[in-house]
């Protein structure tokens, strides 16, 4: 089984619902779910679609192809009724939509009229759309009833009932006149899977790792990560505050993180390039600080609900003077969690910024795993607080030590001060001009922490064959789209990925011999979601290997299975 | 304690302003007030932006973050959202606070941040060499402005009134003794608090020297109510031959870090970290 269903439609009507009820409904019947979202800058109107792809397999893509459409506008049908799979059905509301389509492929489902019958209002037309859905995979109705209860439950007994019999009429409507269709949902009776995006993985990353504070200012496809903080806030303890503008954002975290807390901000391109004066800041005063950068097309307000890795090179070099910084990418929620965890980790070890870049596809995309570990996460307080620090005979913010790293002390917790400087200062923190000790200062800050921070940095990882003949290598969310090309070729060829998520110092060889593999493979491909293939760029500046083949999509959509293999294919014939 | 802390306390580095410098005045002025409200350097946070004024801190003793030009008050947010035991001042120049930093000082007012704010206004932007602030005079001239100053001058008292400031005042720089009772009477009042302090810049501004000030200002705590909104507009509207200094205007708005659930108890630097609630929230994902 490896179905995908697309709910099309303008924005406001309820695409998104539909979409994370049919996902919810899927992870827990035990599927393996993927989806992702397309949606335009606006709120009302326009063409948006939310795709779900479901298997007994795990999926890490979306599909060219697509099995189910729920049409909610006459767009839906233009657009999508070419994606539309060989035994591919779509089902629409001609009463609504204006028009009637005879085709087999169309099934005509009253959406509205079953709603107000059953479900006592045309609003619930969607829950009707979900009820079809499940009705055409023969999927168990009661796993949705019990999703309708926790929904509505704040609602009331009325608006529940109402809700359960509109999504049973749709549920049997589908069920009598789809009775050719040939779906059927498999993976049911196993034990639900973990449904999480990109987005609410780093959250609670942050959350999981102490995150005290955060402050930002609204930006997509970033603002997800505040709403899911700002939800936890009061159970967590954690205070989000949106700021006036990214530049009082950063400033804001880091007074936190001074006062001794953890503290984050997010933003994306338009927001982080006015935060950039705050990461030097961050780096000369040695305040720890993690910043998600959810990315966008650019330049400027660019595509600003679609999806690109146009700002690798902007993170890795933006920001006057010379100073560390990590730089991590996941390439799925799941790492999103652990490299948001590791992200403070080395935020605090090494008193440093640390950026967690991702972009739209995975900030908004769902995936499903069998769960996170909690005893995976790591939480080790690095600050010099209370007792230890009282019993300190002196102290000293920037003294200078053998790691370059001094204890950060928390202000007010002894008679000790804290005293740091946006200008060049002493190890007291007291600013200077001479030439001697600002040698020293550069020396600590960047050569002293380097090598420390360098052998933290993880190689990528290897997936696929260990001797390839073909390597897929990017960086991001491109995981799962690389993942997906090298199970399709494996069958024919040596195929592996190189997947690089901690890219910033860029990973040596010592651990993982990465470079050997790239140089021993007869074709090696970089697969990058910008127009210039800047990670390209970047192994070669640290590595001074080439990839044979770029492939770069800078079209503001996400890379697909299908057209990314037609696309290697060509490729490959000659090899 | 506080009868032991003395000037010897609150010793710093030796200050590498210009002689005449009105910021000596504000030093010493500002040492006698925390000392008299027995205040220990460790109790106390200063965050400083870049200009003259940005150095003030390390010219006293206690804890710093002299961070970047124009950005004092939301680091200043930050901290006191993290730790509102803290005391929490800012530093800043008129450049540095009505120019580079105007955004945040709107914002600042609104949120009713329990941060007081000590705005060095030479009128003039010092560091850089004589370049015109926001609160310089229309038609001063300087290198930068051969025409004199066309935009009209920056009014902080009547803005900070405007926006329900919960504390305006106004002091200067050679009334020391009126300055002192002025930066504790900020320091004591429960909001956000504007201190504008009318400094000469003996090298940069020609214009408004110690004696233009000396023979402009006056005292205005006889007949004056500060909490009374429209009066205390009026009164901010004043500037010319006659300067009032004091207290201009407060109220008593509930201050943001009260109005936080999460904090109320307790701050959240004294919050230690429970991980043990990871296993339930991950309950929410399936
Ligand atoms: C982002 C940025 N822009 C410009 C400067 C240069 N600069 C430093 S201080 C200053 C103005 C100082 O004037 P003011 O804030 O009034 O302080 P004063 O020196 O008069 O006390 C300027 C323009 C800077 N440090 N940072
Ligand atoms: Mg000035």
């Amino acid at each position: 089984m490896d179905y995908s269903i697309k709910i099309g439609g303008e924005a406001g009507q309820g695409i998104q619902t539909i979409g994370s009820t049919l996902a919810r409904y899927f992870s827990r019947a035990g599927c393996h779910v993927f989806t992702h979202q397309d949606y335009e800058s606006r709120v009302r109107g326009g063409h948006n679609f939310f795709q779900i792809r479901i298997s007994e397999r795990p999926v890490a893509a979306s599909r060219d192809v697509i099995d189910i459409l729920v049409a909610l506008d006459s767009d839906s049908l233009l657009i999508h009724e070419q994606e539309l799979s060989k035994d591919g059905r779509i089902i629409y509301d001609s009463s609504a939509l204006k028009q009637k389509r005879e085709k087999p492929r169309f099934l005509d489902i009253p959406f509205i009229d079953l709603a107000i019958e059953h479900g006592s209002s045309r609003i619930m037309a969607n829950v009707v759309a979900i009820g079809a859905v499940l009705g055409m995979l023969g999927a168990d109705p009661d796993i949705l009833i019990k999703i309708i209860e926790q929904t509505f439950r704040k609602k009331g007994e009325e608006v529940i009932k109402g809700n359960i019999s509109a999504a049973r009429a749709g549920y049997d409507f589908a069920d009598k006149n789809c009775a050719e269709c040939g779906f059927s949902l498999k993976g049911s009776g196993a034990d639900p899977y973990m449904l999480i995006s990109g987005n609410e993985a780093v959250g609670l990353g942050a959350i999981s790792s102490g995150c005290k504070f955060y402050a930002a200012y609204p930006m997509t496809p970033s603002t997800g990560i505040m709403n899911y903080i700002a939800a936890r806030g009061k159970d967590y303890e954690i205070v989000v505050e949106q700021a006036e503008d990214e530049i009082a954002a950063i400033n804001m975290a880091l007074g936190a993180s001074f006062a001794g807390v953890r503290a984050m901000t997010g933003t994306s391109g338009g927001g982080f390039a006015l935060m950039t004066e705050g990461l030097s800041l961050a780096s000369i005063t040695e305040t720890p600080i993690v910043i998600a950068l959810a990315q966008r097309p650019g330049p400027a307000t660019g595509l600003p609900t679609r999806t690109e890795q146009a700002d690798l090179q902007f993170a890795i070099y933006t920001s006057h003077g010379e100073f560390p910084r990590v730089i991590l990418a996941p390439g799925t929620p799941e790492q999103a969690f652990y490299l948001t965890n590791r992200a403070f980790d080395i935020a605090e070890r090494f008193q440093i910024p640390v950026i967690i870049m991702t972009d739209q596809y995975l900030a908004d995309s769902q995936w499903t795993f069998e769960g996170f570990d909690p005893d995976k996460v790591k939480y080790t307080d690095y600050r010099l607080r209370g007792d230890a620090f009282k019993n300190l005979s002196e102290y000293r913010r920037h003294a200078f030590t053998d790691t370059g790293i001094t204890p950060l002390g928390v202000p007010g917790d002894a008679r000790h001060l804290v005293v740091t400087d946006s200008d060049e200062h002493d190890e007291e923190g007291h600013l200077i001009e001479d030439a001697e000790t600002r040698i020293k200062m550069v020396d600590k800050r960047l050569f002293r922490k380097m090598p420390l921070i360098q052998h933290e940095i993880a190689p990528p990882v290897l997936y696929g064959s260990d001797r390839p003949d073909i390597v897929l290598a990017g960086w991001g969310s491109t995981y799962g789209i690389m993942k997906e090309a090298v199970d399709a070729l494996s069958g024919g060829r040596k195929t592996a990925m190189l997947h690089f998520s901690e890219l910033y110092p860029f990973p040596l060889t010592d651990k993982f011999d990465y470079l050997e593999i790239m140089n021993n493979a007869k074709l090696s491909v970089c697969v990058e979601n910008n127009a210039t293939g800047q990670f390209a760029r970047l192994v070669r500046t640290e590595t001074g290997f080439d990839f044979a083949l770029k492939i770069n999509k800078y079209d503001g959509r996400p890379f697909k299975a299908d057209s990314l293999l037609n696309e290697l294919h060509d490729h490959i014939k000659g090899l | 304690m506080s009868s032991m802390i003395t000037l010897k306390d609150y010793r710093g580095l030796p200050p590498a302003w210009c002689p005449g410098c009105g910021n000596f005045g504000i030093l010493a002025a500002f040492k006698n007030a925390v000392i008299e409200l027995g205040i220990e350097p460790h109790q106390l946070t200063i965050v400083s932006g870049i200009g003259q004024s940005g150095k003030f801190p390390h010219y006293i003793k206690c804890n710093t973050f002299n961070g970047l030009h124009g950005r004092t008050l939301p680091v200043a947010t930050g901290i006191r959202l993290a730790n509102h035991e803290m005391l929490v001042l800012a530093f800043a120049g008129d450049g540095d606070c009505y120019g580079e930093g105007g955004n945040h000082f709107m914002h600042a007012v609104r949120r009713n941040i329990n941060v007081k704010l000590f705005v060095h206004d030479n009128q003039i932007y010092g560091l850089t060499k004589g370049q015109a602030s926001p609160t310089s005079m229309e038609g001063v001239k300087t290198k930068n402005q051969p025409f004199g100053v066309l935009s009209e001058q920056l009014n902080p008292m009547a803005l900070a009134v405007a926006l329900d400031c919960s504390f305006v005042a106004r002091g200067f720089s050679g009334d020391s003794g009126h300055l002192k009772e002025l930066i504790k009477k900020a320091i004591d009042h429960r909001g956000f608090s504007l201190l504008d302090i009318l400094q000469p810049c003996v090298t940069f501004n020609k214009t408004n020297t110690f004696e233009w000030y000396k023979q402009r200002v006056y005292h205005i705590e006889t007949g004056h109510d500060p909490e009374d909104r429209v009066g205390a507009f009026k009164k901010a509207l004043e500037w010319g031959d006659r300067i009032p200094v004091g207290v201009i205007y407060k109220n008593d708005r509930p201050i943001l870090e009260e109005r936080i659930p999460v904090i109320r108890g307790q701050s959240l630097v004294r919050q230690s970290f429970d991980m043990s609630r990871l296993s339930n929230t991950l309950k929410d994902f399936y």
